[in-house]
């Protein structure tokens, strides 16, 4: 089946060049387009810029960072993001792990449904902010009526209005928008499981647990892990929902640290300040991708 | 008594899936109704779930065109829908085909600062966008390129790029080394390997990539918006926004738009989820 006649020129052989040659053109793309807006906004974090002073650009070396990390807004922020993240990315994947599952089984109409998973995430961020906003709405919303109608509720909450109802509203908005991510990456990379595995062990008496834990779980963790970081550091940029849906409120709930960012910058135009929010944020997200990696490593060596 | 037991999994089974699709449906339908209905319908307490006269008004002015000479977001509509498939199409292609060779490297070949490129690649997801655009700006308007489609191609390739490059080394790495162990034994190159075995293998992946290129640049928002100004460039992300004018949010009329905007990514999905399913062709290390 495979044959002497697939060759191409065997210099190519080498690994080194041809890394170099197939990762060229990315990394030309890549920094060609934002190597140049980065190192001015990173030069921008080390000044005291703000657009409101005239002659506030000069250089002020890492009295930005210092002074955010010294910051109890910039803390709660960031407190308030990690919880934002940690339930969201454990909520998705979970619920993606389940439903990919799920899809992975033969049904009816498995074709359609395998479509229809996307649409959240299909929905424009305006068009899906929007509408759960409408949804939560105190006067109108549809939950409100729903559970009224349904005798659950006795008056109209005001969801997006309470500190502590608005977080969680923001929250399940979030999950219902991205799960399909979650569900599409471990579906694909539940198609990469030879199907004679799962036949052998079930020949030899495997429980469907058993198969989970012994067949699937090891193969998906690659996939796993990744889905896991990716979701992290989307969860930490989160903003588009933040901003329609509850602006920041109410007293600052769900003001999280992309919130916080946009406030400093284009609210308080503290543009030095808040480049050096944003490369905060950035190099927790290295963190992360660095945990990752090596996580990664770890388990590619076994 | 086997059978016993499977008809309580197949029950369980549908179940599962009819909670899923009303879980996925209810809000969109919400929004779908609320397209169709008139103002009057939305503010009534307790809430009409169905409107009593269907309101066809906006659809008809997105299709139609309407007589009075006003421009509405309504009108720009279709050129908005034309510009976003463009961009999100050439996107995903050029990022599919430059990112996975990228991936390629990264999992098969060995070479020093792997891991420090890998980082690098990955740096403009890390950014949040706020930091990077007004510089962007510049650059893209000293290039003379604002109001292009070529502009937010570029910008969306940027951010897409790495993101694929991450994915298909995930996928990558989940193909058996021995299958191009085999074939290399058998005299194949190296780029033999990557054509004939590793894509075909990896077509979920490209799947599951492409679809995410192809959303991501659909929904993007914040580069769209600033990069562009006039009907040349403007995504449909952008034309929605504009429904919230000073007198406020004209929710049905988004709601009609939204609706619109979210029908190509989803016929998408249902397009490429053929491909996602495609499983491993069997026996083929034993053969």
């Amino acid at each position: 089946m495979i044959g002497k006649n697939c060759g191409f020129k065997s210099f190519l052989d080498d690994p080194k060049k041809l890394a170099l040659l197939l990762i060229f053109p990315a990394v030309l793309l890549i920094f060609g387009v934002l190597i140049f807006p980065m190192f001015i906004s990173l030069g921008m974090s080390f000044t005291g810029l703000k657009l409101t002073v005239p002659s506030s650009n000069y250089f002020i070396g890492l009295q930005n960072y210092i002074k955010a990390l010294g910051n109890p807004a910039f803390w709660a922020a960031f407190r308030r993001t990690g919880y934002f993240a940690l339930i969201t990315v454990g909520v998705e994947v979970t619920l993606g792990l389940a439903i990919a599952l799920l899809l992975n089984q033969k049904f009816v109409g498995r074709r359609f449904v395998r479509g229809l998973v996307m649409l959240p995430w299909a929905l424009p961020y305006v068009v899906c902010a929007m509408m759960w906003k409408w949804i939560f709405d105190a006067n109108y919303g549809a939950l409100n009526a729903l559970l009224t109608q349904m005798g659950l509720l006795d008056n109209y909450i005001i969801w997006l209005g309470r500190p502590s109802t608005a977080m969680h509203a923001v929250i399940l908005a979030n999950i219902w928008k991205e799960t399909p991510v979650a569900i599409i990456l471990i579906l694909a990379g539940l198609q990469s499981i030879p199907k004679e595995l799962y036949e052998a062990s079930r020949v030899a008496g495997a429980t469907w647990w058993q198969q989970f834990k012994f067949i699937t779980l090891p193969i998906l963790k690659p996939v796993l892990l990744m889905t896991i970081m990716l979701k992290i550091i989307w969860a930490l940029k989160e903003f588009d929902l933040i901003y329609v849906m509850t602006r920041g409120g109410p007293a600052n709930a769900t003001n999280l640290l992309s919130f916080h960012i946009y406030q400093n910058t284009f609210k308080f135009l503290k543009f030095g300040y808040g480049s050096a929010l944003a490369y905060i944020l950035a190099i927790t997200s290295v963190l992360i991708a660095l945990v990752y990696l090596k996580v990664n490593k770890s388990s590619e060596d076994m | 008594m086997t059978n016993k037991k499977n008809r309580w999994k197949i029950v369980l089974l549908y179940l599962a899936v009819i909670i899923l699709v009303i879980a996925i449906l209810a809000p969109y339908s919400w929004l779908v109704i609320s397209s169709l209905s008139y103002r009057v319908d939305l503010t009534s307490v307790p809430l009409h779930w169905l409107p009593e006269k269907v309101n066809l008004e906006n659809y008809k002015e997105i299709f139609l065109g309407n007589e009075n000479g006003m421009s509405s977001p309504n009108k720009d509509l279709p050129k908005g829908l034309f510009n976003s498939l463009f961009i999100a199409g050439t996107v995903t292609l050029f990022c599919l085909l430059v990112g996975s060779l990228a991936a390629y490297a990264f999992t098969r070949l060995g070479f020093r600062g792997k891991s420090s490129l890998f980082l690098l690649i990955l740096a403009p997801q890390f950014i949040p966008i706020i930091a990077v655009i007004i510089p962007l700006y510049m650059v893209i308007r000293s290039l003379g390129l604002l109001n292009t489609r070529l502009a937010l191609i570029i910008a969306n390739c940027s951010f897409v790029l790495p993101l694929i490059v991450l994915l298909m080394s995930g996928f990558f790495s989940s193909v058996p080394k021995d299958l191009e162990e085999a074939a290399r034994i058998d005299g194949c190159s190296r780029f033999g390997t990557i054509f004939r075995i590793i894509l075909p293998l990896s077509t979920p992946g490209l799947a599951a990539s492409g679809l995410f290129a192809f959303i991501i640049s659909w929904n993007e928002f914040f580069a769209a918006f600033i990069l562009s100004s006039t009907m040349r460039s403007k995504t449909i992300s952008v034309l929605i926004s504009e429904y919230s004018s000073k007198v406020g949010v004209d929710y049905v009329a988004m709601a009609a738009a939204g609706v619109i905007a979210s029908l190509p990514p989803v016929i998408m999905a249902i397009i490429f989820q053929k491909y996602i399913v495609q499983g491993l062709t069997a026996g083929s290390i034993k053969g």
